[in-house]
């Protein structure tokens, strides 16, 4: 995050900066690639790693949301059903009409916003720590929907222009998720390492105390950032319901952990100020890779409950313990 | 003379916690149709009984400043464990109990060493090790089924003299000779020192270590005593995501509402269990007043947002600005 490398001297930058949790990371995708290729000769094909990257595209979007509060040392449990509200709302506005279908994808993620702004309320100004707002604006989104929904899932379908977001192809072989994942990364990169935005999420994750003094509006950069990554859990949401042309209850459920695995995963730490956004990348590939690969194993939900489990301790264990008192 | 005055300054979140469950039971009888009868006590006996242990089990670790996702899991599990093995003649029965409670313990033991010793942040330990318990859940229960020894099963959730519910009866006795002695106990003394200002308590020589682990111990067990309740009372063994997170969600709210501060070192067991038995008092006035069972989840969601909303009000009472950023 410091000495930003700038023009001749990027290559030994680069090497001086990477983190040994973003180089495990990458050396647990390549480990997790040759076992598989051993497995299936499918696995190395072009095709299906394409398939994967567009099936961690939802998850990185959503990854890249939770990143950001966990850089600021909060956490946001408040992801599965940010993503299913934006999924379930987008939908509910593209069945109004064709005035619906064109605003479905930016009311969608409004709506994440919004569980997002009361999330950044709470925990900025009212100093509610935020895993358990969070988990009580999870409940009051899920009790919306439910009341919504009747308890069912919706009817109504995704419309064409998140179809087309979700499975569509702009640049022929790139999917557009893809697409939409480098750009959400690019801006993620852009505003952690070259603004004064950025600055102070890191700032804030080492010391609030210490922005606040420094004349920085911390409570409004904590607020933006819950905003931002309730947003960033209905995209995610509404690009699930392109993919699969509807929206489902509880659909957001599968993603909580596996969203906190890969940022805790790729290195960044779960006390805050501390990460990179390419260890983020690594933890969500790994984490898709991880879930393919049991999945072509043909793994139980319990075996790949427990895998999850042990594997984020492990990790944990490895670069994510707090420093020793005295 | 002065005595009671600290007394009563100790006890205020439990007292406050007495006075909501009195309040809202009395409306609820009031408008009950059967009114005050054995039964309708029973009924709601058994089924704050149940949430009254979980709450215990998370005002245990959240007095030693931390926070237990996985209290929910430790219940879904140890019910799935208890519809295979507590049934069968008295002996297997007593046995299987056993098996149960140390169930319980060794998932408090398994928690109580990430934190401590494994020094990984309570949040994303627990989150990790209730996905391993659902993981095992679902080992032992891939369907719902089981069943339990039916005589003990009756006795515990039936009335005694048939008046006094049995179910209140074993919480009374389990806080009468678990939690009170342990509470005056120099472990859990230290259990509240550690949570209250660990660096003050580790200066004094306050065994924290040990205090907080045995507050871990007596959490996985007072969960396991809420698992085993839950199979009395369903005859079945389930391995369902949503209820284990439900409940996790559920004793967050009772501890909430029972006085136990979520920044540790004060409130009481005791007031969680009236803060589980008034939040499920809440839920059921929404039957006695005829709304929708679809609004169930919304009003819930509700009520546990105004309860950690409640924690903001000691804002008020903050006199240097810097204290709101830790």
């Amino acid at each position: 995050m410091s000495d930003a490398a700038s023009g001749g001297g990027l290559a030994s930058g680069l090497l001086r900066r990477i983190d040994p949790a973003v180089a495990i990371a990458f050396g647990c995708i390549l480990a997790l690639l040759v076992f598989g290729s051993l497995y299936s000769s499918n696995f190395l094909s072009p095709q299906y790693l394409l398939q994967q990257l567009k099936v961690a595209s939802f998850l990185g979007v959503i990854a890249t949301g939770m990143m950001l509060v966990i850089l600021l040392g909060h956490i946001d449990l408040s992801v599965p059903w940010a993503v299913s509200t934006g999924a379930m709302m987008a939908c509910a506005a593209a069945a109004q009409g064709p005035a619906g279908a064109v605003l479905a994808v930016p009311f969608g993620i409004a709506c994440g916003a919004v569980i997002g702004l009361a999330n950044g309320i709470s925990v900025a100004y009212l100093r509610i720590p935020s895993m358990i707002i969070t988990l009580a604006t999870n409940a009051v989104a899920q009790g919306l929907m439910v009341a919504y929904t009747g308890g069912f899932s919706p009817q109504d379908a995704a419309s064409p222009a998140m179809r087309w977001l979700a499975t569509g192809m702009l640049l022929p072989g790139v999917p557009n998720a893809v697409v939409i994942w480098a750009l959400v990364g690019a801006a993620m990169v852009f505003v952690l390492t070259r603004t004064s935005f950025g600055r102070a999420v890191y700032g804030i994750g080492n010391s609030e105390r210490a922005v606040y003094l420094s004349g920085v509006p911390a409570r409004r950069v904590v607020l933006m950032v819950f905003v931002v990554a309730g947003a960033l859990s209905a995209l995610g949401g509404v690009l699930l319901a392109g993919y699969a042309s509807k929206a489902a209850q509880s659909m957001g459920d599968a993603y909580l952990l596996p969203a906190i695995a890969s940022v805790v995963l790729g290195g960044t730490s779960i006390l805050g100020g501390r990460g990179s956004y390419l260890g983020t990348v690594a933890g969500v590939i790994l984490v898709t890779l991880l879930q393919s690969i049991l999945s072509v194993m043909q793994m139980p939900e319990a075996g790949r409950q427990i895998i999850y489990g042990v594997v984020i301790i492990a990790m944990l264990l490895l670069y994510g313990r707090t420093p020793a008192k005295r | 003379m002065r005595e009671w005055r600290f007394w009563l300054a100790e006890q205020r979140g439990t007292l406050m916690a007495v006075g909501i469950f009195a309040t809202m039971f009395l409306i609820y009888i009031s408008n009950h149709p059967a009114g005050l009868t054995a039964n309708v006590v029973q009924t709601a006996a058994n089924k704050g009984v149940l949430l009254a242990f979980v709450a215990m089990a998370q005002a245990l670790i959240v007095i030693t400043a931390g926070i237990d996702l996985s209290v929910g899991m430790t219940l879904v599990l140890t019910n799935c464990l208890a519809s295979w093995i507590v049934v069968g003649a008295p002996l297997p029965t007593a046995l299987g109990v056993a098996g149960v409670l140390l169930t319980g313990l060794a998932c408090g033991a398994l928690n109580g060493l990430l934190v401590i010793v494994g020094r990984l942040q309570p949040i994303v330990a627990t989150i990790a090790t209730g996905a391993i318990f659902f993981g095992i859940a679902l080992l032992l229960r891939p369907f719902p089924g089981g069943s339990v020894n039916e005589d003990l099963a009756d006795a515990l959730t039936g009335k005694i003299f048939g008046v006094v519910p049995a179910s209140l009866v074993a919480l009374g006795a389990v806080i009468l000779f678990v939690w009170i002695p342990f509470r005056r106990s120099a472990l859990g003394r230290a259990a509240y020192a550690a949570g209250s200002s660990e660096a003050a308590a580790y200066m004094s020589g306050v065994p924290i270590r040990r205090g907080k682990f045995a507050a871990y111990l007596f959490s996985g067990l007072f969960a396991a005593m809420g698992g085993l309740f839950l199979t009395f009372f369903t005859y079945t063994g389930e391995a369902a995501y949503a209820s284990g997170n439900a409940y996790t969600l559920f004793a967050i709210a009772s501890v909430v509402l029972g006085g136990v501060s979520l920044y540790g070192g004060r409130g009481s067991a005791i007031g969680a269990v009236f803060g589980a038995l008034a939040f499920r008092t809440i839920g059921d006035l929404l039957f006695v007043f005829d709304f929708e069972p679809l609004w169930q989840p919304l009003f819930q969601g509700v009520v546990l947002l105004l309860a950690v909303s409640l924690g903001a009000l000691a804002l008020v009472q903050v006199k240097n600005r810097l204290e709101w950023f830790r």
